[in-house]
């Protein structure tokens, strides 16, 4: 008891070290408490000089939330590593930070996505697509002449000293419209200055180009012959502008035809005929992706080739790779093969290079009538290796066995080794034969550590988009039917067709609704299938 | 999830980064922030490919001397700029300007993400053709450096005349296969898959079946398709006769189809500036003819532009004006261009000089009877059922006529939603 107390008080490492050891010991054993400290006062001050200046930024730009994640963050870091104990938690902290800011932040992201309309012509806020409208419809007049300008500033109001082609000088600002005034010209005859005004220089130009961009001087007191801007703030053009925001109203109206483009609910302006304004910005949609999912009938109109065809994919590019790859294992993990080394590099080399790489190789491989198959190994044959939809799926899992069993190959021979040479042995010595050990004996106890990595390949190959798209592009198409999906297309191909070759273009929202739908399968058949390889593991 | 990940993955970091590393990736300097400060401390941010920051260091430093304002270059790769931009503007941690493709523009203003620019008097000085592509719905956007289209390349030995008529060109070409001059009457790059619209659209074209009706402004009506007249139609018709008698096929990708050229074995090759280096290298002894009309009307191709666009939530719309107006757009800047990339300059003055070689002076000559390509957003839609109903005509699945027709009532209902 009264040895214990005492010692929780003191650093963990230094008494039951040092007391045999005699003092030398215990010295280094301090410097060693010192150093840890020191290192890490030093990687923690790094870390919240890093925080600080983040949440310095972050304070400038208005970003309260983020603010007050990163402050609460960086709070429970400190905790955790100042405090004395809670070992688990010093260990797992950065884990956890990497998993949150890479996985879940991701995954969150994409379900908050699939909510919203983001996609191309909704890709900002509404200030953005009020501000963008404006900006687009304005047109200079055509053929209108160019002032030579001068930007003057007198007490914090801007205004346009400018130059008309005649030589006359005339100055305005956005309240006053041009007006003739005496003013300094330079050489060329260009109005610089003018009393009671301050000139201003590029400098002082651009330091003030957010305000100077947006000044518009009206010509006239007439708002339909339009108001000088500046592109460039030494040069001013008479501008006129078809579209003008109410803002009262928060609506558009058409100078020209009078009509008005309110904002309709959908993220857009939009006139009584339906006709909307571009840009759109961001909404939030509730449900209306997942219904549009559902019902959308360029999905489901193939839906049942492409899900089975899916799976079929899926499953047979696994056991296809899996069969290849344990029979190469098993033949490498001879006792006797001479070489085995060198064999093995090669046999790993199709997992070392980029998978579409390999896909764009083979797409020229492949090719009918020059490709390398039908060219030189059938002698000039022409089979329509890509262009024929089942001879297509047939060269898709053919690359996709090329591509993966190196990786089969490694798990099983790592998996074979880790089996005791002496459980063979005693079935040999029962008077097993070969095969009837690899059945009854190895394969099984094979499948409890390789089962769980069949069940990620079969979830990563229901999703491997990189092979279709880069091979075959979902292809061959059959045209005559009218449907976008093609004799490969598995979902994940189907749903970038749609959700991003339709319509307006690119469907974020769209996209992320589906990929949780996918999601759902995917989990929904790997759980399945985990409880099933527990079941196998209680077996054994 | 493969699809969308990467882009949720930019704008989940950038707003993670926001915790992490908010002041490490923040532009050096806020600009506009301090407006009392008489002393302008911004940067001008500008993405553009490697091929071009060469170039743009030596105006950037320029810029800088002249004008006191540092342009920060940040090098991406060019397919990746228009949807990374998009996705990052929004945000405000977007660049100024980014250098980006004729045909980007409409996805560009859809989005709300790129600001007009006024070339003022200049734009009298940049080609006619250039500027309209710059252009969405009235307003100019970008300035543009180069112009490219394809034309009829001609290997002069196997064909020593210019054909007047496609057929012509069909005619010689078979009859120099015949002589064994020659093992393939015509070569275009064509893909298995996806055909190759934007190289077929000359002969299209001459068919008078252009994509959208041209409005009366010069631009194109994006609800109104024209593909679907009676000259499109006739389109398909060719396509299928030209595709059974092997003048186009599919199999002959772009790789390929330059390959068999380089080596002799075609006299007639329709494509761009960007192979006459590997053709000339190869030693082929060429001349670049305009594209012989299939239809009785003008081939005329698609021109491309390339240009740079300033962001609509650049807080420096005057610098980045100034750099793209009175530094980009001049004499010196446009020739550097075009001798780093090839491609002919879209600043008449440099478009002139470059006319000392031949090859772009041939190339010029057939683009301004071009048409830019379509910039309207609903161009994304159209290319793929384009490109694979010409894949099923040219290998004879079907009728041609109503797979035309099939693809056009599919373009429509998907640009009508």
């Amino acid at each position: 008891m009264s040895n214990t107390t005492p010692g929780a008080q003191q650093p963990l490492l230094a008494p039951p070290a040092a007391r045999p050891s005699g003092p030398r010991t215990a010295a280094r054993s301090h410097a060693q408490t010192v150093r840890g400290l020191l290192i890490k006062i030093a990687l923690l001050g790094i870390v919240d000089a890093i925080a600080l200046f983040a949440m310095f930024i972050l304070v400038m730009r208005e970003q309260w939330l983020v603010f007050a994640i990163a402050a609460v963050v960086t709070v429970i870091i400190n905790v955790i590593y100042l405090r004395p104990g809670r070992l688990p938690a010093k260990y797992l902290a950065p884990g956890v930070f990497f998993l949150a800011v890479f996985q879940i932040f991701v995954v969150g992201y994409s379900g908050y996505i699939a909510f919203t309309n983001y996609g191309d012509g909704h890709n900002s806020t509404k200030e953005d697509a009020i501000e963008s409208i404006i900006a687009n419809s304005l047109t200079r007049v055509p053929d209108s002449p160019t002032y030579r300008l001068t930007v003057v500033e007198q007490f914090g109001t801007y205004g346009f000293l400018v130059t008309d082609p005649d030589g006359e000088t005339l100055l305005g600002t956005p309240e006053q419209p041009l007006e003739e005034v005496d003013a300094e010209e330079d050489s060329t005859g260009k109005a610089v200055s003018v009393a009671g005004w301050t000139s201003l220089g590029f400098g002082d130009l651009l330091a003030n180009q957010s305000v100077v961009v947006d000044l518009s001087v009206p010509l006239s007191d007439d708002p339909n012959d339009g108001a000088l801007r500046t592109p460039d703030g030494s040069s001013a053009y008479v501008y006129t502008s078809d579209l003008v925001y109410d803002e009262s109203a928060d609506s558009f109206t058409d100078t020209t035809g009078g009509e008005v483009y309110v904002d309709g609910g959908d993220g857009a302006f939009v006139n009584e005929a339906g006709r909307e304004l571009q840009p759109g910005w961001k909404i939030d949609v509730g449900f209306e992706n997942f219904q549009r999912a559902f019902t959308n009938e360029d999905i489901r109109g193939p839906l049942l080739s492409v899900t089975l065809w899916t799976f079929a994919f899926a499953i047979l590019s696994v056991a296809s790779t899996f069969v290849l790859g344990l029979f190469l294992a098993i033949v490498f993990n001879a006792p006797h093969m001479r070489g085995k080394k060198i064999y093995r590099v090669i046999m790993v080399l199709p997992y070392a290079f980029p998978g579409f790489l390999s896909a764009l190789v083979f797409l020229g491989l492949f090719n009918e009538q020059f490709g390398f198959f039908n060219q030189v190994l059938l002698g000039g044959a022409s089979i329509p290796w890509l262009t024929d939809p089942w001879l297509a799926k047939f060269s898709i899992l053919f690359v996709n066995l090329w591509l993966g069993f190196p990786y089969m190959f490694l798990i099983c021979t790592g998996a074979l080794q880790s089996i005791p040479e002496e459980l063979s042995e005693a079935a040999t010595v029962d008077g097993a034969k070969p095969f009837a050990v690899f059945r009854l004996i190895k394969f099984p106890l094979l499948l409890v550590s390789v089962a769980p990595l069949l069940i990620s390949s079969f979830a990563f190959n229901f999703n491997n988009f990189n092979l279709i798209y880069m091979l075959t592009g979902g292809g061959p198409r059959d045209i005559e039917a009218g449907v976008d999906a093609g004799a490969t297309d598995i979902l994940i191909t189907l749903v970038y067709k749609v959700a991003f070759g339709e319509g307006t273009g690119r469907d974020y929202g769209l996209a992320s609704a589906f990929a949780i739908l996918i999601f759902l399968i995917v989990a929904t058949v790997s759980i399945v299938s985990f409880r099933q390889t527990k079941a196998l593991e209680e077996l054994n | 999830m493969k699809v969308t990940s990467r882009s949720f993955t930019i704008t989940g970091a950038l707003a993670m980064s926001a915790i992490v590393l908010a002041g490490c990736t923040a532009p050096a300097g806020e600009p506009g922030e301090g407006s009392e400060e008489p002393q302008f401390e911004g940067s001008l941010t500008v993405w553009v490919d490697a091929d071009r920051a060469g170039v743009l260091e030596d105006v950037a430093a320029a810029f800088e001397d002249e004008r006191g304002v540092s342009v920060e270059l940040v090098t991406k790769d060019f397919g990746a700029i228009r949807d990374e931009f998009i996705t990052q503007a929004p945000t405000g941690n977007g660049p100024d300007i980014i250098v980006g493709a004729h045909d980007w523009l409409g996805k560009l203003v859809q989005n709300g993400v790129v600001s007009p620019l006024e070339l003022g008097d200049k734009a009298s000085e940049f080609q006619d053709v250039a500027v309209t592509a710059m252009s969405y719905e009235g307003q100019t956007y970008g300035l543009p450096y180069s112009v490219e289209n394809i034309a009829l390349v001609r290997n002069v030995d196997i064909a020593p005349e210019a054909p007047e008529t496609f057929d012509d060109l069909i005619a010689a070409g078979q009859a120099a296969v015949a002589e064994g001059a020659a093992e393939y009457p015509f070569l275009v790059g064509l893909d298995p898959a996806a055909a190759d619209p934007y190289h077929l659209y000359p002969l299209q074209a001459s068919f008078g079946a252009p994509v959208f009706e041209i409005t009366a402004d010069g631009t194109y009506d994006p609800t109104t398709l024209a593909l679907g007249n009676e000259g499109g139609e006739a389109f398909a018709v060719k396509l299928r006769e030209w595709g059974q008698a092997g003048i186009l096929n599919t199999n002959i990708s772009g790789d390929i189809a330059r390959e068999e050229f380089v080596a002799g074995k075609s006299g007639y090759f329709l494509t761009g500036p960007w192979n006459i280096p590997a053709i000339s290298e190869g030693g082929i002894n060429y001349a670049i003819d305009p594209i012989p009309t299939a239809g009785g009307e003008t081939a005329t191709p698609f021109v491309g532009v390339q240009g740079f666009y300033v962001s609509s939530e650049s807080e420096n719309q005057f610098a980045a004006n100034e750099f793209l107006v009175n530094y980009i757009g001049t004499d010196e800047v446009q020739t550097a261009l075009y001798e780093v990339g090839g491609r002919a300059p879209a600043l008449l003055s440099a478009f002139e000089a470059a006319q000392s070689d031949a090859d772009v002076a041939a190339f010029g000559a057939v683009g301004a009877e071009g048409v830019p390509m379509p910039n309207v957003p609903a161009m994304d839609v159209v290319w793929s059922d384009w490109g694979s109903t010409e894949v099923a005509i040219i290998n004879g699945q079907g009728d041609p006529v109503e797979l035309w027709r099939a693809m056009v009532e599919s373009i429509q209902s998907k640009i009508t939603g």
